[in-house]
């Protein structure tokens, strides 16, 4: 109970005082995490809303790559987006390992299965509301898919918020692609993993604190924003 | 030919997605290093001074000497900074790096549970002190990672003429960790450890532990520096890096060195200007 106490008195201190390296890493996290969610969004909801209304011969499989791959371990992302950044592997010309777009990368990697899963899971169940209704308007598949997505943004907040979450949650991807670089590529996971390796643990929950209240900030943001936006609909 | 054209065009096309999440004009250069000079607070101490007076920021990588060492081989760092001369001779004559210049030294430490089962306290013969923890079969953590801390562990078990793999999954514990979670793991299982000296000071979770054998000349951890070939690998940044590795060895960098202190203790010891010897 004291370390925890003592843990909850410093990550209090750290945000009152302020302190520019913290900071720095917060921005770090919260633009490396939303830029891969972006990115993963752009691909992961339209490959969802698509499994959900089209039929075509592989669908089966592809879902279940994709549920499966949503258990991804982060470390092995990691190790992938390594061996194709490095200098030895095929995209080492750009000479992005060790740097935060390696980290974007590795974490888009990580949650486009799953938004593509979860998101297919909820248009389905849309769909099969919906498709009688598009069908008579003589809407194909094609055309239902960003329908379906504006009609199911509220549902796809969730699937969005699960997404940052298990991005900003990571720690293993991050820190073999990003190498945990003072003030270039520390992140508040990486940070964290530092300092229990350093035996601080005190500040090491402390960074963890201030982490939880991040992602709780964003979520609560996100709800608000979801409860103003279907008040303006409704 | 045609490969790589494609292979540019596909990195190309690539770079246009990602690339302007990152702009970095600034000079710098990567450095391959080890956790203890990162986690002792050393770089913290002596990076800025070599930046202010040259203007390159230098991005650390803290990684276990094995693993440093391959991210030279990558050709994925500009200078690699570690302990472990052998395997440094080796990067150097496998034409990775293209010379080693002796940079520092600092110490290392058997510690261990102040029960003290082993009965070695106070002990300056390390191979003997390590004899008797096989004996006794007293808990004993090793980093298992390939680095240098791990190899030099390696290197006192054989001169104690014990093979610790025979206690394996008994009393002889690899992590396949770093230092810090390594002495993590030896303070909550009350195990003797090697350590070194730098991460030891600054580590704060010892719980029981405490130094049983230190001061061995057995125990002298010697780093070296070398820059990765740019012969190998055409984007190093060479003069940079080779900037970096003439302050290290120079005066200035060999006092900044000295001046890092934790409670007063100095933890690595300039030794530039002893030569590499040839063998």
């Amino acid at each position: 109970m004291n370390d925890l106490s003592a843990a909850f008195g410093t990550a209090v201190g750290m945000i009152a005082a302020g302190d520019a390296a913290l900071a720095a890493i917060v921005l770090l996290s919260l633009r490396v995490s939303f830029t891969a969610l972006a990115i993963a969004a752009l691909v992961g909801l339209p490959l969802g809303a698509l499994l959900a209304v089209a039929r075509f011969p592989g669908r089966r499989a592809i879902i279940v790559a994709l549920n499966a791959l949503m258990g991804l371990p982060p470390v092995v992302a990691g190790l992938l987006v390594y061996l194709a950044l490095s200098r030895s592997g095929p995209l080492g010309p750009l000479g992005l390992l060790f740097t935060p777009s390696a980290m974007i990368i590795a974490q888009a990697l990580l949650i486009t299965p799953i938004l593509a899963a979860l998101a297919r899971q909820v248009l389905e169940t849309m769909w099969e509301e919906y498709e009688e209704q598009l069908r008579s308007f003589g809407t194909g598949a094609a055309r239902a898919v960003p329908t379906l997505l504006w009609d199911g943004r509220f549902a796809l907040l969730t699937v969005l918020l699960a997404g940052f979450g298990r991005a900003s949650a990571e720690v293993g991807a991050v820190m073999i692609v990003g190498g945990n670089i003072e003030g270039f590529t520390r992140v508040m996971t990486t940070a964290i993993a530092l300092e229990t390796s350093k035996g601080d643990l005190p500040l090491a929950l402390a960074l963890g604190m201030i982490l939880m209240a991040i992602v709780v900030t964003v979520n609560a943001l996100a709800q608000g924003a979801r409860d103003t936006a279907s008040r303006w609909a409704g | 030919m045609a490969l790589t054209v494609r292979r540019s065009i596909i990195a190309a096309a690539f770079a246009l997605a990602v690339a302007p999440a990152v702009v970095a004009q600034e000079r710098s250069i990567t450095v391959a290093s080890t956790t203890s000079t990162e986690q002792s607070g050393l770089f913290g101490h002596i990076l800025p001074i070599f930046t202010r007076e040259t203007g390159i920021a230098v991005r650390v990588v803290a990684l276990g000497t094995g693993q440093a060492l391959d991210v030279g081989r990558r050709g994925d760092a500009d200078v690699v900074f570690v302990h472990d001369r052998a395997a440094e001779q080796r990067f150097v004559a496998e034409g990775f790096g293209v010379e080693r210049r002796h940079v520092m030294y600092n110490d290392l430490v058997v510690a261990g549970p102040a029960a003290d089962p082993a009965a070695i306290a106070g002990s300056r013969d390390t191979a003997d002190a390590l004899r008797r923890v096989a004996a006794a079969k007293a808990p004993f953590v090793s980093r298992g990672d390939r680095s240098g801390t791990h190899a030099a562990e390696l290197r006192l078990w054989q001169l104690a003429g014990v093979d610790p793999a025979t206690g394996r999954g008994a009393w002889y514990r690899e992590v396949g960790q770093g230092m810090g979670p390594a002495l993590n793991t030896a303070a909550a299982q009350n195990a003797y450890i090697l350590a070194d000296r730098g991460t030891w000071l600054s580590f704060r979770n010892r719980q029981d532990l405490g130094i049983v054998v230190e001061r061995d000349a057995r125990l002298f951890n010697q780093y070296g520096v070398m820059l990765v070939n740019p012969q190998r690998h055409g984007h190093v940044k060479a003069a940079e890096g080779q900037r970096f590795i003439d302050w290290l060895v120079s005066a200035a960098g060999q006092r900044a060195i000295a001046d890092y202190r934790i409670g007063g203790e100095q933890l690595f010891f300039p030794n530039a200007a002893q030569a590499e010897p040839t063998s």
